[in-house]
């Protein structure tokens, strides 16, 4: 099996987000950046099926000089080599998505894999735009994938609102992992090593033949509301239950 | 405001979604022109009596047994045949699994910018929308254009008002040619999963425990008061992590995002990525024993109390709420 895994670094889900002068973007001072958390359960589903079937995986990742980092990390878990589409641009996920298909399309992979939607912008719009510009099928927000390598297919299970979907499928295609599909591996201290000398290609929109027409445009950002103080009750708990159930009924209209 | 929408809706059995009323009823507010329903699958016939009561001028109704398991290449192509057949400047999907499944791939497909899981849209300039949409999880508000000719959006469950405007909606039929190969991902099962009574991102109260709850047998006190609030029961990333309730429950920035009308959030200290997740929520009420905890800072209500001797009283004092009514 051949696959290709897609990455993007974001922040650090601990970040405090503040919104920089001029309401266009973010303040990035200080932020740790880190694999996007959905992202690391493509990458140990992609190891896992290598272990299992042999083949390579691949990491690609677009952004930054930073973003290297992020790649590193995932050669250290035990992918085999990267490529890393430096860009300083800010894009939206279609461009993103044409830049890694282009990417994808240089080789023939068997199975793409990403996380089901990136944490910062919570677009959950790359792999499926992936799919379509490489005209493959998807399932998206998997939580149990099997791959039938005799027939060139696969099953996987996808968590909807309160039930599960069963999809089947041939590949190439494209998968996007949910939490619970699996329990990523830390790096060890001798892959770490190896990572350093993995091969990572560095690639330009350019060369790839990528116009960065950004089609959704943020025209501006803002931090969110705070709420006015609570009102906070102490004391016997009877009591405190008493006047909390009054407050919602009677002040907030809740219950 | 543009002249026309398509909504494109999942129904089951005959039912849709509440979200595809709160849907039908926006569009309704902004379209200049006619607003147009698109669901799928045999029992779709059944529908459109209450897209129409709720905003659809038109309904599509794609019966064919091709659309009778879902498939998101197959589904995907017939919204962009129906799309180009009846040129709409603006399409909305519900910001659910299937709606964010279903959507990237018709944008992809009509090559078209789409704006994730919107929690507001307002007419712009022509037939330009607005949209707003929380990032980083609701850390921040983006408000977003989108350029291309067709405009795509998602539109979060549980935000939008539904409004009844009694249309008798037109039956608008329109040829989709799709052979069953072009349905390569293709739904063969679906099963439910245990546990929830009411889906988190669609609940209008929400109970949820944290660490303070001790242990997985504690939730049975989360469960009798959500049992009388007719709510839905959640919970902080760490008791999910531990296995006390399943990963379904986990509410956050790398779990579900909930926009309630009331977040009880009971022996949760309030992590920032927590907090991001329940920011959607129109009251927060924190039940911790520790003054100082972060949540207390999130929330409208709080009380500061041993939580084993709070819940129980609080349920009573619900119940006892629920029998004047």
């Amino acid at each position: 099996m051949k696959i290709l895994v897609m990455v993007k670094q974001v922040p650090d889900t601990a970040t405090r987000i503040r919104v920089a002068e001029g309401n266009a973007s973010i303040v990035t001072d200080g932020i740790k950046w880190v694999i996007n958390p959905y992202d690391e359960f493509a990458i140990e589903e992609a190891l896992r099926i290598k272990e299992r079937l042999g083949g390579e995986v691949v990491v690609v990742s677009a952004g930054p000089q930073r973003v290297e980092e992020a790649i590193r990390q995932t050669l250290a878990m035990g992918a085999d080599r990267g490529v890393h589409i430096k860009t300083d641009e800010a894009l939206d996920s279609h461009v993103v998505a044409q830049a890694l298909a282009a990417v994808a399309r240089a080789e023939n992979f068997d199975l793409i894999l990403t996380g089901k939607q990136a944490v910062d912008d919570d677009a959950a719009q790359v792999g499926p735009l992936v799919a379509v510009f490489l005209d493959v099928p998807q399932v998206t927000v998997v939580l149990k994938l099997e791959v039938d390598a005799e027939h060139q297919r696969l099953v996987a299970e996808r968590e909807l609102e309160g039930s599960i979907e069963v999809v089947e499928l041939p590949y190439p295609a494209v998968i996007t992992a949910q939490r619970g599909l699996n329990e990523p591996r830390y790096p060890t201290l001798p892959n770490i090593m190896k990572a350093k000398k993995k091969e990572v290609r560095v690639e330009s929109l350019q060369a790839l033949g990528i116009v960065p027409n950004v089609k959704v445009r943020t025209v501006s950002l803002s931090e969110p509301p705070e709420r006015p103080a609570a009102k906070i009750l102490t004391g016997d708990p009877v009591a405190a239950a008493h006047q909390l159930v009054e407050l919602l009924h009677a002040e907030a209209k809740v219950i | 405001m543009p002249s026309k929408i398509l909504v494109v809706l999942e129904q089951h059995e005959g039912k849709v979604r509440r979200v595809a009323l709160e849907m039908l009823s926006l569009a309704q507010k902004l379209s200049g022109g006619a607003v147009t329903a698109l669901t799928f699958g045999p029992d779709a016939d059944q529908t459109p009596e209450i897209l129409g009561r709720y905003g659809a001028d038109q309904v599509v109704i794609l019966t064919d047994p091709v659309f009778e398991q879902y498939s998101s290449d197959g589904y995907a192509e017939a919204v962009r045949q129906v799309q180009s057949t009846i040129e709409a400047s603006a399409v909305f999907f519900p910001a659910t699994a299937w709606g964010k499944d279903l959507a990237p791939r018709v944008a992809g497909l009509l090559d078209a910018g789409l704006a994730t899981d919107c929690t507001a849209i307002d007419n712009g300039e022509g037939d330009r929308l607005v949209a707003i949409r929380p990032v980083y999880a609701g850390k921040a508000i983006a408000t977003v254009h989108i350029d291309s000719p067709v405009q795509l959006f998602s539109i979060r469950p549980n935000i939008q008002p539904v409004v009844e405007s009694q249309r008798a909606a037109q039956l608008l039929s329109v040829p989709v040619n799709l052979l069953a190969e072009q349905c390569r991902a293709k739904v063969v099962e679906e099963r439910a999963q245990g546990g929830e009574t009411v889906e988190l991102t669609e609940a209008e109260i929400i109970v949820s425990g944290g660490r303070g709850m001790k242990g997985p047998e504690n939730f049975k006190l989360l469960d009798a008061l959500a049992a009388e609030l007719g709510a839905a029961v959640g919970s902080s990333r760490p008791v999910a992590d531990e296995g006390w309730v399943p990963h379904s429950y986990h509410i956050g920035q790398t779990g579900k995002v909930v926009s309630p009308n009331v977040y009880f959030a009971i022996g949760i200290s309030g992590a920032i990525q927590h907090l991001a997740g329940i920011s959607g929520s129109k009251y927060i009420v924190a039940i911790n024993s520790d003054a100082e905890a972060p949540i207390f800072k999130a929330a409208n209500y709080g009380i500061v109390g041993n939580l084993f001797e709070v819940l129980p009283a609080l349920t009573e004092e619900v119940r006892k709420l629920k029998a004047e009514q």
